[in-house]
């Protein structure tokens, strides 16, 4: 978890970075731990939509689809894939 | 599965609005994910219009449905390639989801609060239709943060609703479901 943060927080300390930039830089790197932020807390909410939980009661589509936990790599997904590359091009784009 | 990819797509588009398209398209494999899913997105209709459809409607609305998102899939990967130049290719967007709105709503010949099933697919069917405004809208003012970020929360609301059909509880609650023949309600 720390290393996947870590570009987020030297875009955010190392540039001297104009203030709306910092925000959106704030505002996408926040997309994907609200995203996994959501499903922890459904998952807490309704812990009878984890199969999972439960293996002998349900067939394998159930076991292999957990909606929450789904939106939960859904999270982290797009936080490694999407949002780190995103936030190295807005901040190279301030320094150049 | 379509909920997840929903959710993803609709983060990507929120990302699109907050950093830009300049810093967004300086990466190729942003620049063609969204016009690249859509086409998938078709693809993949084909495949649930064949297995999935129960009647002649079903079938229908599948595969207008498909081929209205391979459109607009293929018509917005030429321009982000730059292959077609032309605006008018950006209304294929609304086009696409406008059609499969209609085809939510065509095929799903039960009232709202039948089943959760029918409840969600009034819901997708009412959020595609009334979400198309929003690349209509973008596809004349594209620099429009509103039109924009209206499309992403269209993606949201999908996301939300689609992950709730695998719910096989009434629609409301407790409430009887007229699915079950209750005659007093």
């Amino acid at each position: 978890m720390r290393l996947m943060l870590s570009p987020v927080r030297r875009a955010l300390t190392r540039h001297r970075l104009s203030a709306p930039r910092s925000r959106r830089i704030a505002a996408v790197a926040a997309i994907g731990p609200l995203i996994v932020l959501t499903g922890l807390l459904w998952a807490l909410a309704q812990v009878d939509r984890l199969p999972l939980l439960n293996p002998d009661r349900h067939g394998f589509w159930s076991l292999a689809v957990e909606p929450p936990l789904l939106v939960l790599l859904a999270g982290v997904f797009f936080h490694r894939f999407i949002a780190l590359g995103l936030i190295r091009d807005l901040s190279g784009s301030e320094v150049d | 599965m379509f909920a997840t990819g929903f959710l993803v797509l609709a983060a990507c588009l929120l990302a699109q609005v907050i950093v830009g398209d300049d810093v967004w398209n300086r990466s190729a494999w942003r620049r063609y994910f969204f016009p690249g899913f859509g086409f998938v997105m078709g693809l993949a209709m084909w495949g649930v219009a064949v297995l999935a459809s129960g009647s002649t409607i079903h079938l229908i609305a599948h595969f207008t449905w498909a081929q209205v998102m391979m459109l607009a899939g293929g018509a917005h990967l030429g321009l982000a390639r730059g292959k077609l130049q032309h605006r008018f290719w950006r209304l294929t967007m609304p086009l696409a989801l406008g059609v499969s709105g209609l085809a939510f709503l065509g095929h799903e010949e039960h009232g709202w609060l039948y089943s959760r099933s029918a409840l969600v697919h009034h819901i997708c069917g009412w959020t595609l239709v009334v979400g198309a405004l929003f690349p209509l809208g973008a596809a004349f003012r594209p620099r429009s943060h509103f039109f924009r970020l209206g499309f992403a929360v269209t993606f949201v609301v999908l996301a939300i609703a689609l992950f709730a059909l695998r719910d096989s509880g009434p629609a409301l609650g407790n409430a009887p479901s007229i699915a079950r023949g209750d005659s007093r309600s």
